[in-house]
C-alpha cells in the first residue's frame, strides 16, 4: 500500500442478486481529493458497487476500505456518519414534506426543537454557495424532477459528506445546471472532498473525470486518465463496439395533423400558470422537438395532452378527435404513447412484476384483456418477447420492477409504449439515464417510428439529441413558444438563447 | 457490543411461514403467564382448548359456525387492504348487515314468505346494507380525500348506536336489547336439519353461511388472479400515479371496492342472524369485524388463505369458550396478533450483533 492511502479502496468486491451476477471480482480505487466517473452499460453493476460502499447493500466476496481503514457499513446512515454520501439515482426523499424538512432527516441533531429560521438561512446559503436553487420552504412534490435532484445533492452536503458519490446526478439537471454543478465539484475536490459520479455522458465525463473505471457486465474493463482519454475510447469500453452518436435518417415526410394544440393554457401543482395560450401541431411522420430549460412547462405539456392535466382553455385533438381534458383512457385509445420523465413514480408500478408492468396500456383491450379476465399466457410471451427484443436485462419476467436497474426500466417502458404501435408519441427525455449503445438504438426505435408514420413530439433538454432526431424544433420558454428553428447545427447558439428567454429578431416564430 | 436491527435485502421464502408458526408458539408461550397467574395450569388449559377446538366430534362443526362470519368479514377486509384501503370498519358493516336482514326477516316480509325468496331476500338486503355502510368512507375518501381508517372505525360506533336505537326501541320485544326470533322460513338450512337422512348430522349447527365464505372466497381469488378488476387494485394499491398514467378511474375503483368489502362484512352479519341468532340483538357478534382483520392480515390477503386462517381462529373462539375465566381467549387472540405482527417485521429486518471493534462507523 502506498503512504497516503485511496480516499476508497474495493479490493476483489463480489455481489450476488437471485440469478444475477451483479458484481464480479472488482477491484477499485479512489484516490483522496480526485473527481472518480465510473462508466458502464445499463445494468453492468455500477449502482450495486456503490450501495455498497454506502451501506445500502453488504458484499458477498471482498473489502472495502476507507482511508486505508476496512468498514463494514451496515446502513446508510453508518456511512454518512463516516462522511460517505450518496446522491442516488432514484431519487429519496419525502414528498409530503418541505425541503429542509427533508434535509434533516436521518440527523442527529436538531432532537427536539427545529429552528427554522437558522435552518433555512443554512440551506439558503449552501444553495448560494453551490448554485444549487431551491426554495426551503417548498413541499418536495411541488418541485419539478429537477429540483429534487438538486435537493438530494444539497441534503448530503448538508450531512458533511467527505465522499460525495452521485449517481447519474447530471441525468436531470440542465445544461447550465451541470456546470454550476461542475464548478462546485471542483471546489469541493480543491477543499479535499473525493468525489465518485457515475453517468451515461460521455462529454461531462471527458470534461470532468481525473480518473475514468469502466465496468462491463460487472467487471472491471480498465481505469484510464480521464484527461487523456476521449469519447470513442470510452464508448468502445463500454460497449466493445464502435458507437453512431448521430442517427443517420431520411428526410421526414409528412402527412396529415396527428397532434393539435390549439391555444391551451394550464396551471402547474401550485396553480401558477404554466402553459399560456400555447398552439403546436405535429403531422404524422415527423419529430417535433422541444427545446427549454427544465421548469418551463415541459411536464405540464406532456401531461396536458394525456389527459392527466386539466386544460383551463383550449383544445387539444389527436387524429382528429377532441381529447381535451378527457380521461387518459381517451388518449390511449386514441392511439397516445407517453413515456414520462418520472419512470419510477408514473411510469412504473415499482412491486408489480416486469411483466405486468408491460401490460398497462394494453390490458384493457382483447388480445391482453379478452371479456372480463386476462390473458395470462399471452401476458407472459408477449413480456418474454419484449424483454428479449429491448434487450432489458432481466434474470426473469417476473422480477418486480423496482429492482431493474435504471436504465433497463427506461427500455421497459419504452418498450410497453413502442409496441403498441402508437399514432402519437409524447417522449419526455426518453434517452434519460441510458448507456450510449442503449441510446442508439432507442434513437433508431423512435425514427423507425416516425418513418412508420407516428407523430413524434420529443421533449429533451440534450441539444445534441434534439439536433439529431428532430425535423423541426421548437423552444418553449415561460410555458409559451418563442420559436421554431431547423435542426442545424448552426443554430444552436440561436437555440440556446431563446431557452434562456431572449427573443431572436430573425426567427420565424409560429 | 450491541444489536441492530437492519433491513433484509432479500427474504428467503420459506422465511414467513416458519416466523408465523414461530409466532403462534411464543404467543401461545406468552399466553401461558396469564393462565398461570389466573390459577390454571397452562399446558391442561391449551390441551383442552385445543380439543375442543378442533378435536372433538362435534369441534368441526362448532369451529365452522364460528369460522362463517370470520371469513366472510375477513375476505371484506382482504379486498379492501389489497388495494391499501385500510378499511377497518367491518364490524359496523357487520352490524348493518344484521340489521338489514333482520328488517327483511320480520317486518318487511310477511313470514309465510316461501324459503328461498326470504332467504334471497335477505341476502341481497345483507350485502347492500353492508356495502352502503363501506360505501361511505369510500365515497369520502375518493371525492374529500378523507382519511378512511378513521371515517369507516366512527362509523361502526355509529352503526352499534343505531342497532341499539332498534333493539330497545321500534324492533324490541320485551325490552332486553332483543327482536322476537326470526320466523323458521328465514333460518338458514343447518347440517342438523338433516338430521334424518344423515344422523351423523344430528346436532351439528353449521349452516349455509359457510358455503357463502368459501364461494365468496373462490371468486375473489378468480378476481385477484384472472380479472382486469384484481389487476387495476394491484396498480392503484401499489402505485395510485402509474394507475392514473395507465387510465385507471381510481375514484370508482375506490368506491367500488369499498362497496364490495362492506357487502362481505354485511353478509358476515347476515349470516350470523340467519344462521346462528335468529333474532337480532344488542352485541350478537363478539367482535368478528375486529377479528377478520387479524385473519386477513395473518392470511397476507389471499381469500383461499382466510378460509384456512378463519377455521383456525374460529377454533380458537370455540376452544377458548371451554377455559376460563371468559377474558382469556381474547386476551391470547390479543397476543397472537401481537406476535404475528413483531414476526412479520422480522421478515423484513434482522437483527445483527455488532462488534464495536469491527466497526469504524458507530459511534
Ligand atoms: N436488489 C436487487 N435484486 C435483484 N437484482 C438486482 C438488484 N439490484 C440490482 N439488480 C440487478 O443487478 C444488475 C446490476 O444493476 P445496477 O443497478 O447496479 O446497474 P447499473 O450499472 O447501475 O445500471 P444503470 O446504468 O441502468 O443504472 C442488474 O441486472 C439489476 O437488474
Ligand atoms: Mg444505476
Amino acid at each position: 500500500m502506498s503512504n497516503t492511502p485511496y480516499a476508497l479502496e474495493m479490493r476483489g468486491i463480489t455481489k450476488r442478486f437471485p440469478g444475477v451476477l451483479a458484481n464480479d471480482d472488482v477491484n477499485f480505487a479512489v484516490e483522496k481529493g480526485e473527481i472518480h466517473a465510473l462508466l458502464g452499460e445499463n445494468g453492468a453493476g455500477k449502482s450495486t458497487l456503490m450501495n455498497m460502499v454506502n451501506g445500502l447493500y453488504r458484499a458477498d466476496e471482498g473489502k472495502i476500505l476507507l482511508d486505508g481503514k476496512p468498514v463494514k457499513f451496515s446502513s446508510p446512515r453508518d456511512a454518512i456518519d463516516s462522511g460517505v454520501g450518496m446522491v442516488h439515482q432514484h431519487f429519496m426523499l419525502v414528498p409530503t414534506q418541505t425541503v429542509s424538512e427533508n434535509l434533516i432527516l436521518g440527523q442527529k441533531a436538531p432532537r427536539f426543537y427545529i429552528n427554522y429560521k437558522k435552518l433555512e438561512q443554512d440551506i439558503a446559503e449552501l444553495s448560494r454557495k453551490f448554485g444549487l436553487a431551491v426554495d426551503p420552504q417548498a413541499k418536495i412534490w411541488q418541485l419539478s424532477v429537477g429540483e429534487q435532484q438538486r435537493v438530494e445533492i444539497l441534503k448530503m452536503l448538508y450531512q458533511g459528506a467527505k465522499l460525495l458519490i452521485m449517481d447519474e446526478p447530471t441525468a436531470v439537471l440542465t445544461p447550465q445546471e451541470v456546470t454550476d454543478l461542475f464548478k462546485t465539484l471542483r471546489e469541493m475536490t480543491a477543499t479535499g472532498h473525493t468525489i465518485i459520479f457515475i453517468s451515461h455522458k460521455l462529454d461531462e465525463v471527458v470534461e470532468i473525470a481525473d480518473k475514468v473505471t469502466v465496468l462491463r457486465r460487472g467487471k472491471v474493463v480498465a481505469t484510464v486518465d480521464g484527461h487523456a482519454t476521449s469519447k470513442a475510447e470510452l464508448a468502445r469500453l463500454m460497449v466493445g463496439r464502435e458507437v453512431l452518436f448521430r442517427i443517420k435518417k431520411k428526410p421526414a415526410e409528412p402527412t396529415t395533423d396527428a397532434l393539435v394544440i390549439d391555444s391551451v393554457s394550464c396551471e402547474n401543482d401550485r396553480g401558477l400558470p404554466a402553459l399560456r395560450d400555447l398552439s403546436l401541431t405535429v403531422r404524422s411522420g415527423e419529430v417535433v422537438g422541444i427545446a427549454g430549460v427544465a421548469g418551463n412547462g415541459q411536464t405540464e405539456l406532456a401531461q396536458v395532452i394525456t389527459g392527466l392535466r386539466e386544460a383551463k382553455f383550449g383544445t387539444i385533438t389527436v387524429q382528429g378527435q377532441n381529447v381535451t381534458n378527457q380521461s387518459a383512457t381517451a388518449t390511449i385509445d386514441q392511439g397516445l404513447a407517453y413515456i414520462p420523465s418520472d419512470r419510477n413514480g408514473v411510469g412504473s408500478s415499482p412491486n408489480l412484476t416486469l411483466a405486468d408492468n408491460l401490460i398497462l396500456k394494453s390490458y384493457r383491450k382483447p388480445p391482453i384483456g379478452p371479456g372480463w379476465r386476462i390473458d395470462l399466457k399471452l401476458v407472459r410471451s408477449q413480456a418474454e418477447k419484449l424483454i428479449e427484443q429491448f434487450d432489458v436485462k432481466t434474470p426473469s419476467a417476473d422480477l418486480p420492477a423496482r429492482l431493474l436497474s435504471g436504465g433497463n426500466l427506461q427500455k421497459l417502458i419504452l418498450a410497453r409504449e413502442i409496441s403498441r404501435q402508437p399514432k402519437v408519441i409524447i417522449a419526455v427525455y426518453p434517452v434519460r439515464g441510458l448507456d450510449v449503445g442503449a441510446i442508439e438504438s432507442i434513437h433508431q426505435m423512435l425514427i423507425d417510428e416516425r418513418d412508420r408514420g407516428a407523430g413524434i413530439l420529443l421533449i429533451s433538454e440534450d441539444l445534441d439529441e434534439l439536433l439529431s432526431l428532430s425535423d423541426r424544433i421548437v423552444v418553449l420558454f415561460e410555458g409559451q413558444i418563442v420559436g421554431e428553428v431547423p435542426p442545424e447545427d448552426e443554430r444552436i447558439d440561436e437555440i440556446g438563447l431563446m431557452m434562456a428567454g431572449t427573443k431572436v429578431e430573425h426567427s420565424h416564430a409560429t | 457490543m450491541r444489536l441492530k436491527i437492519e433491513p433484509r435485502l432479500e427474504t428467503p421464502r420459506w422465511l414467513p411461514f416458519v416466523s408465523i408458526v414461530l409466532a403462534l408458539i411464543l404467543a401461545l408461550l406468552i399466553g401461558a403467564i396469564p393462565l398461570a397467574y389466573g390459577g390454571l395450569d397452562p399446558f391442561v388449559a391449551y390441551r383442552q382448548m385445543f380439543r375442543t377446538g378442533f378435536f372433538e366430534p362435534y369441534s368441526f362443526s362448532d369451529t365452522l359456525v364460528k369460522a362463517t362470519p370470520l371469513i366472510l368479514a375477513g375476505l371484506g377486509v382482504t379486498i379492501a387492504f389489497r388495494m391499501r384501503l385500510w378499511n377497518i370498519g367491518a364490524e359496523g358493516q357487520l352490524f348493518l348487515g344484521a340489521w338489514a336482514t333482520t328488517g327483511v326477516a320480520l317486518f318487511w316480509l310477511p313470514p309465510t314468505t316461501p324459503k328461498v325468496v326470504m332467504l334471497a331476500a335477505m341476502t341481497l338486503a345483507g350485502f347492500a346494507a353492508g356495502a352502503l355502510w363501506g360505501a361511505i368512507p369510500g365515497v369520502l375518501k375518493a371525492k374529500l380525500g378523507v382519511n378512511e381508517i378513521i371515517s369507516s372505525l366512527m362509523l361502526t360506533y355509529v352503526a352499534f348506536e343505531f342497532n341499539n336505537y332498534f333493539v330497545y326501541g321500534p324492533w324490541a320485544a320485551g325490552g332486553f336489547g332483543l327482536t322476537a326470533p326470526f320466523p323458521r322460513t328465514a333460518w338458514f338450512p343447518r347440517l342438523t336439519d338433516f338430521g334424518d337422512a344423515v344422523p351423523a348430522f344430528r346436532g351439528m349447527t353449521a349452516h349455509l353461511g359457510i358455503l357463502y365464505g368459501v364461494v365468496a372466497a373462490v371468486i375473489l381469488f378468480i378476481i385477484f388472479k384472472y380479472s382486469k378488476w384484481g389487476y387495476e387494485l394491484k396498480v392503484i394499491g401499489d402505485n395510485p400515479d402509474a394507475a392514473r398514467y395507465a387510465g385507471m378511474n381510481l375514484s370508482r375503483t375506490i368506491i367500488m371496492t369499498m362497496i364490495i368489502s362492506g357487502g362481505l362484512a354485511g353478509l358476515a352479519g347476515m349470516s350470523e342472524v340467519a344462521g346462528v341468532v335468529h333474532r337480532l340483538q344488542e352485541n350478537f357478534s363478539p367482535g368478528y369485524g375486529f377479528t377478520a382483520i387479524i385473519v386477513a392480515w395473518l392470511a397476507r390477503l389471499n381469500p383461499l388463505a382466510v378460509i384456512v386462517v378463519g377455521y383456525l381462529f374460529g377454533g380458537l373462539l370455540v376452544g377458548g369458550d371451554a377455559i376460563q375465566p371468559a377474558g382469556i381467549p381474547l386476551l391470547i387472540q390479543g397476543i397472537i396478533l401481537f406476535c404475528v405482527i413483531s414476526a412479520d417485521t422480522f421478515t423484513r429486518y434482522r437483527l445483527r450483533i455488532v462488534q464495536p471493534v469491527a466497526s469504524t462507523a458507530t459511534n
